[in-house]
């Protein structure tokens, strides 16, 4: 009896070692096989995103102390380069005063939002722009005087446009949403933001 | 290219820092002296006093109070027993949080069914929530003390590491996870700071004030009910209650704040 007690224990403790041995990624697919029982579906907002992508997998995985390698990090923003569709047009700025309607607005793509209305961008809810919004937050860098310091120049309005479009296409693991690759803002919207950003009238270069 | 962005994004921020910082200040102190106004009367002792006769009280079909429930410190413990949450419990063969606990004592002590007892978890307009009454109760039996989960069974430390890969878990529309918002130091989103949940003193400091009475709804708002908002915000789907993800991540939130003195049911705006 004894004998089996011991063996029992021993048992115990090599499970208990095992358990502790549980790799990263064993531990990833445990979580997402949880979350799958643990969530519904809810108006808009279906199962399927919690299903994540390569970059949405690998910025996952690296955080804290575990810094993600630099090839990796590269490797993601050339993929993520590569997915920006520009505007047939040509033209990238748009609207101002409509951006900023869009840089204000919260909504969109929550379970408790209706898909009828226009998304927001919320913008101001991680970046300073304008100088009379003083309810900003502070995840992002500040944008103010955004195309006031930089130039109004072409280029820089490429630049705008991509990053609203896919921020990860610049900094890997960005915490900003992919606006335009992940469809949350029209085509026409992402140009109001830029314009908000880059228009010389536009609140934020005053 | 890259690298000269990199430089104007940190010019920019040096200037902006410099020319709004004293606006900033302003700001921050008049929400702070709002906050503290709305500390000197908080409606979550109504909860707590409705929940109190919730536990005493014998309901359901079989005409019992829940005063035999096992919450984490044996039977009809209710002092302190909150601070020892999550935990792993043996007639369930699972890891429970307070909410899952209740849930599981209303079905076997008082013979609800389990459809019966999570109709409605979070109260709102024209309707009460028994559970958020009661976890205001036992919530507030353990104020002044220190919290302290063991997580050291098989199940709850499985529990947290799974609950750490949630924390971390970025999808859909918005690439969002928990560590969006509460990944880093002295961030705000709008006006509201952001605590950074990986680091152990704001872990404590946010941990130990759920739940909360919330001014701007009315409600008292369980730990459950802020983890299924944080998800809704974070365009994920609508997260069950007392499921087995919500769970792993309290569990992981709890064992960071280990050692916080618990000063809960709190009030935020």
């Amino acid at each position: 009896m004894k004998k089996t007690i011991g063996t029992l224990a021993l048992f115990g403790l090599i499970a208990a070692g095992c358990a502790a041995m549980v790799s990263d990624e064993e531990r990833e697919a445990q979580a997402l096989a949880m979350m799958k029982a643990s969530f519904k579906e809810s108006g808009q907002a279906k199962l399927d995103r919690l299903d994540q992508d390569d970059m949405q997998k690998m910025c996952s995985r690296y955080h804290g102390d575990k810094v993600m390698p630099r090839d990796v990090g590269e490797k993601l923003e050339k993929e993520q380069q590569a997915l920006i569709k520009f505007p047939a047009d040509g033209k990238l700025v748009g609207d101002w005063k409509s951006g900023e309607r869009i840089a204000q607005s919260g909504v969109g793509k929550q379970f408790s939002d209706n898909p009828a209305n226009p998304n927001g961008a919320n913008c101001y809810a991680c970046h300073q722009l304008s100088k009379a919004e003083l309810a900003y937050g502070t995840i992002g860098p500040s944008l103010y005087n955004f195309g006031k310091i930089r130039g109004f120049t072409p280029e820089m309005q490429k630049y705008a446009f991509s990053k609203v479009y896919n921020s990860q296409a610049f900094s890997a693991c960005s915490s900003m949403p992919r606006f335009g690759h992940s469809g949350i803002l029209t085509e026409a919207q992402i140009k109001d933001v830029v314009a908000l950003l880059m228009d010389p009238e536009s609140p934020v270069n005053k | 290219m890259a690298r000269n962005f990199g430089l104007m994004a940190a010019a920019v921020c040096a200037l902006a820092f410099a020319a709004h910082a004293q606006q900033d200040k302003s700001v921050i102190d008049e929400i702070e002296k709002y906050r503290a106004a709305l500390g000197d009367g908080n409606p979550a002792e109504l909860w707590e006093a409705r929940g109190e006769d919730l536990w005493k009280q014998a309901r359901g079909p079989k005409k019992a109070s829940l005063e035999k429930c096992d919450i984490g410190l044996g039977p009809g413990v209710v002092k302190g027993a909150y601070t020892v949450l999550p935990k792993y419990f043996g007639d369930t063969d699972k890891v429970e949080d307070l909410e899952s606990r209740l849930v599981t004592c209303m079905v076997t002590l008082q013979g609800f069914t389990r459809e019966e007892v999570v109709k409605d978890p979070f109260g709102g307009p024209g309707k009460k929530s028994d559970l958020e009454a009661l976890v205001a109760y036992i919530t507030g039996s353990s104020r002044g003390m220190k919290m302290n989960v063991a997580g050291t069974h098989p199940k709850e430390r499985e529990a947290y590491e799974i609950g750490q890969k949630i924390f971390f878990h970025r999808g859909g529309p918005h690439d969002f996870a928990c560590s969006t918002c509460h990944g880093d130091d002295n961030l705000r989103i709008r006006l509201q700071d952001l605590p950074n949940l990986s680091k152990v003193a704001d872990a404590q400091r946010a941990y130990t004030t759920w739940p909360a009475y919330r001014v701007s709804q009315g409600e008292l708002r369980s730990f459950q009910w802020r983890l299924y908002d944080c998800f809704r915000q974070q365009r994920f789907p609508e997260l069950v209650y007392t499921s087995p993800a919500s769970i792993a991540l309290t569990m992981y939130l709890a064992k960071s704040a280990n050692g916080g003195t618990y000063n809960a049911p709190a009030i935020k705006r």
